[in-house]
């Protein structure tokens, strides 16, 4: 998607532009480490937006809308709290509180993503590789500007939880092969790109084999 | 981008509705309303690009640093410095040289290596960086007043995975015999990102 016109980086820098916006970072992050629901749970959540919602949205103000959706999902909240602020019906257990003395060790923590491999790595570098044509209803984290393009595997990093699965509601985290994938700009954009190569990190459900003589 | 709401009242309503969820999840018992504050705190004075120039400028100064940043940047910059954690558990350096430069950006959503760079700027969120940076990478330069040298090629990093990518750009002439700590001075936020270059020596001050 193009046409949003050139960045416009702000003399001043600030982080917030609105008082309200550290809030929103705050509690995401907040309620993020009581293990409601997982990373790739709450990237759903913000995605789902109606996409003409999302483009026209502030950043926060996509935090905010996902925070909400995802604590009226799990009954955390209803409706008419989220109203007013005022408790009407009794807090559910979660699994854990982010309390002010565990906030430095938490952030300094963060929560890895690397897991023991499943199996053997299917690719290794110097592989051609094609990204696979997909159009999942749910979340993904392969670009549609790759899907069906053909790549070069450019490093191999161990095996992560996999996005897909872990942001249904089972939060699956089962891990598959994460690969550093290498296109060249003219395969995905053709001649006008200023770019010599985009690389992506997509893991190993994302790519297929590129069999020799099969190519497009 | 409060530019987007021309009513001041979509703002304030915005303010009653945050509020109201911060009063409501405090309330419940599900957060601590210290650890918001800390949160905040934590992004807003503590952690940011001065975090990533001192990894950067030890990397400048110091080849054995360097090739450790190269071949394990998370332990580099942990063993290091300290710096670890949140949107900075998988760490990957790229380094810059004659001919090759490189730019970050998550087309996605905004990942960033928050415990070198801090908090991602408004532009780094934002739809036109997301959406040009894989494609017009020089043109995105030019949006920072920033040309490369003729020849000059661009490999764009889409953080679509949990690794985080700092640029290390490429060490400025002159800074022969200079102090990591003053090497730091040269390295912007915007260099690390890729949308820049380290400073030239002419432009800080201070003295050896």
């Amino acid at each position: 998607m193009q046409g949003f016109g050139p960045i416009r980086p702000e003399p001043d820098e600030a982080l917030w532009h609105a008082d309200w916006e550290p809030r929103v970072l705050a509690l995401t992050l907040a309620m993020g480490a009581t293990g409601a629901w997982n990373i790739d749970q709450s990237r759903h959540a913000r995605e789902s937006l109606p996409p003409g919602q999302y483009l026209t949205s502030t950043y926060y103000r996509i935090w905010l809308e996902g925070l909400e959706r995802l604590l009226l999902e799990r009954g955390l909240v209803t409706r008419e709290e989220l109203g007013d602020g005022v408790v009407r019906e009794p807090a559910r257990p979660l699994p854990r509180r982010l309390e002010l003395e565990a906030v430095p060790r938490v952030l300094a923590t963060g929560t890895p993503t690397d897991r023991p491999a499943p199996g053997p790595a299917r690719f290794a570098p110097g592989d051609t590789v094609r990204a696979r044509t997909m159009h999942p209803s749910g979340h993904t984290r392969l670009p549609r500007y790759v899907r069906g393009r053909i790549g070069t595997v450019e490093s191999v990093h161990g095996a992560h939880v996999y996005p897909e699965t872990h942001a249904t509601p089972a939060g699956d985290p089962s891990p598959r092969w994460l690969y550093t994938v290498r296109f060249e700009a003219r395969e995905l954009w053709g001649e006008d790109t200023t770019a010599s190569a985009v690389h992506v990190d997509a893991w190993e459900p994302y790519l297929e084999p590129l069999v020799a003589g099969a190519g497009r | 981008m409060s530019g987007n709401h021309p009513h001041g009242s979509a703002l304030s309503e915005t303010d009653l509705r945050v509020r109201a969820l911060e009063t409501l999840l405090v309330d419940k018992g599900y957060v601590d309303p210290g650890a918001l504050d800390a949160l905040i705190e934590t992004y807003e004075h503590r952690i940011g690009p001065h975090n990533g120039a001192r990894v950067v400028a030890r990397a400048w100064s110091d080849p054995a640093y360097r090739e450790r940043l190269r071949t394990d940047a998370t332990a580099a910059i942990v063993d290091g410095f300290g710096y670890s954690g949140r949107q900075g558990e998988h760490m990957v350096a790229l380094f810059d040289e004659p001919g090759v430069h490189h730019m970050v950006v998550c087309t996605l959503c905004s990942c960033y290596p928050w415990p070198v760079l801090g908090l991602p700027p408004t532009w780094y969120k934002s739809a036109p960086y997301r959406s040009r940076a894989v494609i017009d990478p020089k043109g995105v330069l030019a949006d920072f007043g920033v040309t490369l040298p003729e020849g000059t090629e661009v490999r764009v990093y889409d953080s679509t995975a949990e690794l985080r990518y700092l640029v290390v750009p490429m060490r400025p002439a002159g800074t022969e015999g200079w102090s990591e700590d003053r090497l730091a001075t040269l390295v912007t936020r915007d260099a690390m990102i890729g949308t820049g270059l380290a400073l030239e020596p002419s432009s800080v001050g201070g003295q050896p």
